[in-house]
């Protein structure tokens, strides 16, 4: 065998191994939680997900959390995906190359690289506080929509940029006007691509925990208006884990991750439905 | 309704560039005039300049003299989104949008203001029996453009020009990225055409202008960093068997270009 032929077989085994591997400890992680969490939520029954939690060591259901996160996820995607699509249309259709543009561009990947518990230690400071909404579902949403912003907006303004130019030429050929063929040409077609982006934002805003555990607060209650303070499943499952509870931080973490793998297989179902009608 | 297009003493420039020098041409309507030069030689900027899409590629464009469609200057206070309704246009490679075939075609109509669907529908099909599609398509309106072959998908383009009824078709090498028999067919489409249109080719095969134009224009640059010119314009037959210019004839017997 040649040295070339050693090389290139022991390159290929190595990139073999380290893809197995990485394959490996998802399915372990996976795996554990869904064994530690799953037969655990099954012994409390479907009271599980529709009763509040019970006592002081918050025994029975996270009704109150779900509704919690889901208000928060909501909220916080219904104020940035207009806010975020707005501003991908500026940077993709609009905007030029001058230096105020990479500006923008800089500071939305630099945001994006905050840690999220710098985004909620200024969310306490600015809408708890400052704002007086105190801890509330609002005052989290705010906080989270201004850490998925950028990731959004960059997402959107890369599906948009990746619109072949021939679509715009043609309908601007056709006598359409530069917002017609946008709306109407650009946008539809960039819509897997922005929708990618928005339920990855949405998996992010589900997940998030140290941002929201200092602005929507941890009260244990059924928000009833977004002025309301929650409690979310993630902050639920940081206190039960550190109160020593971890077989009850085991059902919530099972729930956690069947919404955002649901998040992710929505995504690609819908990708896929997209291209088979377009593609 | 087809109309002529005039262009009187045209000087066209990219920025500093000047891209085209003093051009007198006259496009008669309801024929097929074939534009032929080699690469660079400005006959995709003359097309361009019919319908003003010059300045959606580049900025900084600028034209003295004077472009008339039916003796109205289109360079002179006119609204881009009527002209360009006006001036159909087809391209290189086929680029319906990645809608049904339905709602290609009736895509211009609507922006233009068509809105009741009996209306539509009757646009739809209209155009695409005029473009020689119907009959493969007409069971798979909803089905989108892109699933059409090559050659299909040009002639869908075809159609969605002529949905809002222009006077001039312009089309810049529409069978290059095609094979024969879809090139055949589109050659066929256009003689077919030119009854109601005024049609513009573009096109790099000598065979193509020859088989299908009535007259020919040649455009030749002198070098890179050269303003085009027309050198020759006349009937298609005379241009290929008997040119009167040497640039020509050297073009056409394949000596250069």
């Amino acid at each position: 065998m040649t040295r070339a032929r050693v090389f290139d077989l022991s390159a290929k085994a190595v990139a073999w191994a380290v893809a197995i591997s990485t394959m490996v400890f998802l399915i372990l992680i996976i795996g554990y939680v869904v064994i530690r969490g799953v037969p655990s939520i099954a012994s409390v029954g479907l009271e599980f997900f529709t009763t509040a939690p019970r006592g002081i060591k918050m025994q029975g259901g996270v009704y109150p959390m779900i509704v919690s996160s889901i208000y928060l996820t909501v909220l916080s995607l219904v104020i940035a995906f207009p806010i975020g699509l707005g501003a991908a249309i500026y940077l993709a259709e609009y905007a030029g190359r001058g230096r105020f543009v990479e500006l923008i561009r800089f500071s939305a990947d630099l945001l994006s690289g905050v840690p999220s518990i710098v985004f909620g230690l200024f969310g306490l400071a600015f809408f708890v506080y400052f704002l007086k909404m105190g801890y509330s579902v609002l005052a989290g949403a705010l906080t989270v929509f201004l850490m998925v912003l950028p990731t959004l907006v960059r997402t959107s303004e890369q599906a948009i940029k990746a619109v072949p130019r021939s679509y715009r030429e043609a309908s601007l050929a056709l006598g359409a006007s530069k917002w017609q063929t946008i709306r109407r040409v650009v946008l539809p077609s960039a819509a897997p691509g922005i929708l990618t982006g928005v339920i990855l934002a949405m998996g992010r805003a589900f997940g998030e925990t140290a941002a929201v555990l200092f602005t929507a607060g941890s009260v244990p209650q059924t928000p009833a208006s977004p002025l309301d303070g929650g409690r979310t499943l993630t902050v639920h499952l940081f206190y039960l884990a550190t109160q020593g509870q971890i077989e009850d931080s085991f059902r919530v973490a099972a729930v956690l991750l069947f919404v955002v793998l649901g998040f992710n297989l929505t995504a690609g179902w819908m990708m896929a439905r997209f291209r088979r009608r377009f593609g | 309704m087809a109309s002529e297009v005039k262009f009187e003493k045209v000087d066209f420039y990219y920025g500093a560039f000047k891209a085209i020098d003093s051009l007198q041409l006259t496009i008669l309507a309801r024929k097929v005039s074939a534009f032929i030069g080699p690469s660079g030689c400005g006959k995709s900027t003359v097309l361009r300049m019919v319908n003003r899409t010059n300045e959606l590629v580049a900025e900084r464009t600028r034209l003295e003299g004077r472009v008339l469609i039916a003796d109205e200057n289109i360079y002179d206070g006119v609204d881009l989104f009527s002209l360009r309704k006006k001036v159909g246009m087809v391209f290189q490679r086929p680029n319906p949008f990645p809608k049904t075939v339905y709602e290609n075609i009736a895509w211009a109509p609507r922006i233009h203001g068509v809105k009741r669907t009996d209306e539509l529908d009757e646009i739809v099909e209209k155009s695409l029996k005029r473009a020689a599609l119907w009959d493969q398509v007409k069971n798979k309106l909803k089905s989108s453009a892109l699933s059409l072959s090559g050659g299909q998908q040009q002639r869908l383009c075809i159609a969605r020009s002529i949905a809002v009824n222009p006077e001039v078709l312009l089309m810049d090498e529409p069978t290059s990225a095609l094979d024969p028999r879809a090139t055949a067919r589109i050659e066929d489409l256009v003689e077919e055409l030119k009854a109601d249109y005024t049609i513009v080719i573009v096109t790099h095969s000598m065979q193509q202008a020859a088989r299908i134009s009535d007259s020919t224009a040649f455009f030749l640059s002198e070098g890179a960093g050269r303003p085009g010119r027309l050198i020759e314009f006349g009937e298609t037959e005379r241009v290929f068997t008997n040119p009167s210019s040497r640039l020509t004839e050297k073009y056409i017997t394949g000596r250069f270009g």
